[in-house]
């Protein structure tokens, strides 16, 4: 199993009471995979899923992404800034 | 904060000052300086504001203004750039966002700036939520 830092920011802490943890995946778990345990672990979130996008690293990613051990994953509503 | 002899860009929980950006994007070579000042509002969505608290992810947002201000260097032909976001509990008319653009002509520097603040809105990993005068508080969705 790799292990990844899960980050959540704005509502998404709010929601959860959470701003940050780490999450056991699979190897090369991809970021449908990664949805499916935060979820898991935090129901509310389902309904932030399809509005969200994933960074890895601090940069945006795709579904697709093949995470790696240590990753830093960060769940992006949508933004307000400006 | 992410200094380059081209551009500056930061995340930042301090109050915003223009003079400093200025002066970094000024120039012989350029006719123009375009600002753009994003400020604290009394009202939205039909409600009365009484501040803006602002949460962000900085790091991440550092890298994304300097993404950012990549792409609009590739479009325009423009000299420096400063962006500055602010994050935290803003009053009214604080400034959160300050974009400062230099460039030998005047229309480069008018659409980078509209641009740099369109793409802050997409993309920066900044969230707003108004604290309405009635004493409730909501998230933004969306920009």
């Amino acid at each position: 199993m790799i292990r990844v830092r899960v980050r959540f920011f704005a509502m998404l802490q709010e929601v959860t009471g959470v701003d940050a943890f780490e999450l056991e995946l699979p190897p090369g778990a991809t970021g449908v995979e990664f949805w499916n345990r935060v979820i898991d672990r935090f129901p509310a979130l389902e309904a932030y899923r399809h509005q969200s996008r994933l960074a890895v690293n601090q940069e945006y990613v795709t579904g697709d992404v093949s995470l790696q051990d240590g990753d830093e994953v960060s769940i992006i509503p949508p933004v307000s800034g400006g | 904060m992410i200094q380059t002899a081209h551009y500056w860009v930061a995340v930042v929980t301090e109050p915003l000052e223009l003079l400093p950006l200025y002066q970094f994007v000024l120039s012989e070579d350029c006719g123009a300086v375009d600002i753009f000042v994003g400020t604290v509002r009394n009202h939205g969505g039909g409600r009365a504001v009484a501040r803006l608290e602002y949460h962000g992810y900085p790091e991440m947002g550092e890298k994304v203004l300097e993404h950012i201000v990549r792409r609009t260097r590739e479009r325009w032909n423009l000299h420096r750039i400063a962006v500055f976001h602010r994050i935290g509990l803003l009053e009214l008319t604080e400034a959160s966002v300050i974009i400062v653009v230099s460039s030998p002509h005047r229309a480069e520097a008018f659409e980078a700036c509209r641009f740099i603040i369109e793409e802050i809105k997409k993309d920066l990993p900044v969230w707003k939520k108004e604290h309405f005068v009635d004493g409730q508080s909501e998230w933004k969705s969306g920009s």
